[in-house]
């Protein structure tokens, strides 16, 4: 056992991933050397993942505020209000790193932090989601890498009973060496009953419940905030593992213990555990804190004050208790057959004092362990920007069914219906739209009963747009996830964002973190889509290859009425199909061109936020009205994939006839125009649409009707709804069976 | 129709199952502990879905062992009616109110999805409601659902029509494509002798509602509540 005054040598420091500034700046502030134990919280505290020392100069130009925002970032979660005195709390996280090492525990681990997130707010969890990426599905690992995550998100969301209602699958060979595991989980409370961090009153009682504390995970923090090289399996006693039954247990008897008004704050223990959450506790109450890590039950004997500080073992919280409740409080949690102890109190010497076996183990100043976590304004270069693709100069299908089909069948675009029927969706019976279609649909309860209001949810992000224009594909990103929810009819209310890169050390992985930055902030601002959480992953490089950057979006619509919702089946026959929006098409890093033909060429396609405004309120408008049976954003692939998506969805053809085109027909029906939307209706509904489109300035034409067995285009495409469904649901199981 | 849920650590689908009880029958369900030694005075007594103690050990098997199964057992003796709805239904055959066992899925895999189920006996308490050989459609969501009893047991419920329900096509056709989770004889729930105990694996309790894709899981309430 490594004793807590050992000389604090170069190398320890560097083990512990500190620079010698870094470690120079903790002399200067506490005046002598640490103890092995002050190290090691101060590792913890000052690492990239905890104190976003890197990021944090960029997240402060994100918009996050807004009429409805309750609480911005900096808490748990954010929580947004939904009216009638509800509000949903939501966040976003990354659980990359231990995910690429032990894909299983990594991803459980990852939804159960999420979870924890949100119920700690005290709110109980209505959805999850999950955007994941993967590398490219012929490397080696990629297989076991997708089976092991995907069994994980099941394995824990399932059992905790949380419905999985929506998310991402993507593959490309920039994630072989790290894959992205982005766990989003959203919950509903009352706007007055929100729980926070911040301790308040001196001498009260720090309790611990959950889990017992073991050996697991101990610098889990530190290892996501380094890249990876080839021995990166070495660290898997660095992951956690997750135990989905104990965290339901802890969900209801956080929720019971809420209820009965004994807590004061509340933490869970996620990255760096017992450190993390007892200093932002104490230093958000401008507090003391003293932790007395005799009482800390521990599942194996003989831990030191090192380990149990630095300790990530799962599903464990902190709180602060009234002291004349905390009977009543240890009495829910026995019954729920949870550990709980008292094993600390709050302080008003602003100090952080951990004792072990009577002796000082640790006395830090609390508030300079957060504030004072080093800040770098990092050199970054702007990212250059590539030419425009002339339509005219990419290649054309030499037939368009077979391009199509196996548009519809390659990796990216093929169903993840494989993925989601491992995933409870249906779960707590609110499941208005289910996976598959644009965004998720879950219908919330008023308090005092009447019509049901609704929660859409969507995750969004075009990484091969982010790589090629941070900028642009930063707006891109939110203006997706601002049609996927527009198109079921709910209204974007607010976003959380998960930031994935690769080492911000390099002036151009920064460039492209600041490029995507303002790109997420424009669009934000533009689209009233506030962030209210969120999460920064960087370091995402194996070898010295980074990812592609990645910033995924979780984003949250609210519907007056969850009656009103569409979906993106074509429903009836002879109702007249309507393209919204312009298309000019758009080629650079379409789907069309990477998928067929491996290329990644070109700009991607700008956003303007203005048009994207205007066409998503029409859209929406019509959809509430009742005016729609179907409405679909388009995306990936341009508008023949949503065109078979739409169909595949509703196992009904359609007849589409051709507008006059001044492109190439394939840019028409692959390009990737932003701000475009699919949609259906009667045909005496339709031309009235029409003309409100012309109105309201929002280009919309006619360009088919729905009906039969096949999609047909003139003589360019006749292909059968079921040859289109074979194909669309054939790849992931074939590839996850080795076929 | 008065009802009691119970409810053990780790199961999860028991608001669910009170939710469809309420909806049908304008009558809110005991929700009961398992540490309860009595029941409440009720027609139907309801074991839920989840995870009880995490699947640990065998699913169902901690739970089976819970100071409130007594109980449950004198309410079956005395002809009162026992839901067991997927870890309800290994529950029960873990108290062994039921025969046979559920297994893992064939496929090894959690599935969650809607399937069609075919009522192959109409004239049972959970069941009236239904036309005999009706097709309803029905949410699943499982890991071990792999119904599997001896050849004996198998064809005394056979013979005995205590087959209530089966996994079968749109067209009501019973085949391996249909059957989710490799069930022996596409068994997806069963009834006990005395006709007052159902296992099921299916949550008919999650399509009751338009606003659910369906309401094709009402029957099975609405026939608990003709009889009780």
């Amino acid at each position: 056992m490594l004793r807590n005054d050992i000389p604090i040598t170069p190398e320890l420091v560097a083990e512990h991933g500190l620079k010698p500034d870094e470690y120079q700046r903790i002399l200067d502030l506490i005046g002598r050397e640490p103890t092995l134990t002050e190290l090691g919280i101060f590792s913890a505290m000052w690492n990239e993942h905890c104190s976003y020392k890197s990021s944090k100069k960029w997240l402060k130009t994100l918009p996050t505020k807004g009429e409805r925002v309750l609480i911005g970032p900096g808490e748990n979660a954010g929580v947004v209000d939904i009216g009638d005195g509800q509000a949903v709390v939501f966040k976003m996280e990354s659980h990359n790193h231990p995910s690429y090492i032990e894909p299983y525990q990594g991803a459980t681990t990852g939804v159960g932090g999420i979870l924890r997130d949100v119920f700690t707010m005290g709110a109980r969890p209505i959805a999850a989601m999950n955007a994941l990426r993967f590398g490219e599905p012929t490397h080696p690992k990629t297989h076991h890498i997708v089976s092991g995550v995907v069994a994980g998100v099941g394995g824990y969301g399932n059992s905790f009973g949380v419905p999985t209602v929506g998310g991402e699958v993507n593959f490309h060979r920039r994630y072989n060496g790290n894959c992205l595991v982005n766990a989003f989980a959203a919950g509903l409370l009352d706007a007055d009953k929100i729980f926070l961090s911040e301790a308040k009153g001196v001498g009260m009682p720090v309790v611990y419940l959950g889990s017992k504390t073991g050996r697991d995970g101990i610098h889990g923090a530190s290892m996501a905030s380094a890249e990876f090289d080839d021995n990166s399996a070495e660290k898997r006693p660095t992951v956690q593992v997750g135990d989905p039954f104990a965290e339901k247990l802890l969900l209801e008897a956080s929720l019971e213990l809420m209820a009965s008004g004994a807590v004061i704050a509340i933490q869970d223990m996620g990255a760096a555990g017992l450190t993390c959450s007892a200093v932002e506790m104490g230093a958000k109450g401008n507090l003391g804190l003293e932790l007395n890590l005799d009482a800390v039950p521990c599942r194996e004997p003989g831990m030191t004050a090192y380990e149990m500080m630095l300790s990530e073992s799962q599903e464990r919280m902190l709180m602060v208790l009234h002291p004349h409740l905390e009977q009543q409080a240890e009495a829910i949690f026995r019954k729920w057959g949870l550990d709980f102890a008292i094993v600390g109190q709050t302080t008003d010497t602003l100090r952080f004092v951990v004792k072990h076996h009577g002796e000082v183990m640790a006395d830090l100043p609390i508030k300079d362990l957060g504030d004072q976590a080093p800040e770098y304004d990092r050199p970054w270069v702007e990212p250059k920007k590539l030419p425009v693709l002339d339509p005219a100069a990419t290649r054309a299908p030499e037939d368009y069914r077979q391009a199509l089909l196996d548009l519809l069948g390659s990796p990216n675009l093929s169903s993840r219906r494989w993925v989601w029927e491992q995933y409870d969706h249906l779960i707590q019976g609110n499941t208005v739209q289910r996976p598959g279609g644009d965004a998720a649909v879950v219908r919330v309860e008023r308090p005092n009963g009447g019509k049901a209001k609704g929660l859409g949810f969507t995750c969004d992000v075009t990484p091969r747009y982010v790589e090629a224009d941070p900028y642009e594909g930063g707006k891109q990103a939110i203006a997706e996830s601002w049609r996927n929810l527009n198109a079921v009819g709910s209204r974007p209310i607010a976003v959380t964002d998960n930031l994935n890169f690769g080492n911000p050390e390099r002036p151009e992985i920064m460039g492209q973190f600041v490029a995507a930055l303002r790109g997420l902030g424009e669009a934000c601002r533009a689209l009233d889509m506030p962030i209210v959480s969120g999460n920064v992953s960087l370091y995402n490089e194996t070898n010295g290859v980074a990812i592609l950057p990645t910033p995924a979006i979780g984003a949250v619509g609210l519907m007056d009425d969850v009656t009103k919702t569409v979906g993106i089946a074509f429903d009836r026959d002879e109702d007249v199909v309507v393209l919204i929006g312009d298309t000019i098409g758009w080629m650079g890093q379409s789907s069309y061109l990477y998928e067929l033909f491996g290329i990644e060429e070109g700009a991607p396609p700008p956003v303007d936020l203005a048009i994207e405004k205007k066409t998503g309120d029409f859209v929406r408008d019509a959809v509430i009205a009742g005016r729609l049976t179907a409405a679909h954003d388009l995306s990936d692939g341009g508008l023949l994939v949503a065109l078979a998506e739409m169909a595949m969805a509703g196992k009904t053809g359609a007849r589409i006839l051709l507008p006059e085109l001044d492109m190439p027909l394939h840019a028409f029906l692959f390009g990737e125009d932003q701000a475009r939307y699919v949609v259906t209706a009667s045909p005496a509904e339709a031309s009235k649409l029409i003309v409100d489109a012309a109105m309201a300035g929002v280009p919309a034409t006619a360009i088919g009707a729905v009906g039969g067995d096949a999609l047909v285009i003139g003589e360019h495409l006749n292909v059968a709804v079921a040859d289109l469904r074979d194909r669309h649901e054939s790849w992931f199981p074939g590839y996850m069976s080795g076929v | 129709m008065k009802s009691a849920v119970l409810v053990f650590p780790g199961i999860n689908r028991e608001r669910d199952l009170a939710r469809a009880f309420e909806v049908v029958s304008g009558v809110k369900s005991h929700m009961v502990w398992h540490t309860e030694t009595e029941l409440p005075d009720v027609d139907v007594v309801a074991i839920p879905g989840g995870f009880s103690y995490g699947d640990y050990l065998r699913c169902g098997a901690i739970a089976a062992r819970s100071p409130i199964v007594d109980a449950v057992r004198r309410h079956a003796e005395r002809g009162g009616y026992v839901l067991g709805i997927c870890n309800g239904f290994q529950i029960v055959t873990e108290i062994g109110l039921l025969p046979g066992a559920l297994m893992r899925n064939a496929s090894l895999k959690f599935v969650c999805k809607e399937v069609r189920l075919r009522v192959d006996n109409a004239t049972t308490a959970f069941t009236s409601a239904y036309a005999p050989g009706q097709v309803i459609r029905c949410p699943i969501a499982h890991g071990e659902g792999n119904y599997f009893a001896d050849a004996e047991t198998l064809a005394r419920l056979e013979g005995e029509g205590r087959v209530v329900f089966r996994y079968c096509d749109a067209e009501g056709r019973t085949t391996d494509a249909a059957d989710p989770n490799g069930s022996i004889n596409h068994i997806a729930g069963i009834l006990n002798e005395r006709g007052n105990v159902l296992g099921m694996m299916p949550h008919p309790e999650n399509l009751i509602e338009s606003l659910q894709g369906g309401i094709d899981g009402r029957g099975l309430f609405e026939s608990l509540a003709k009889v009780a």
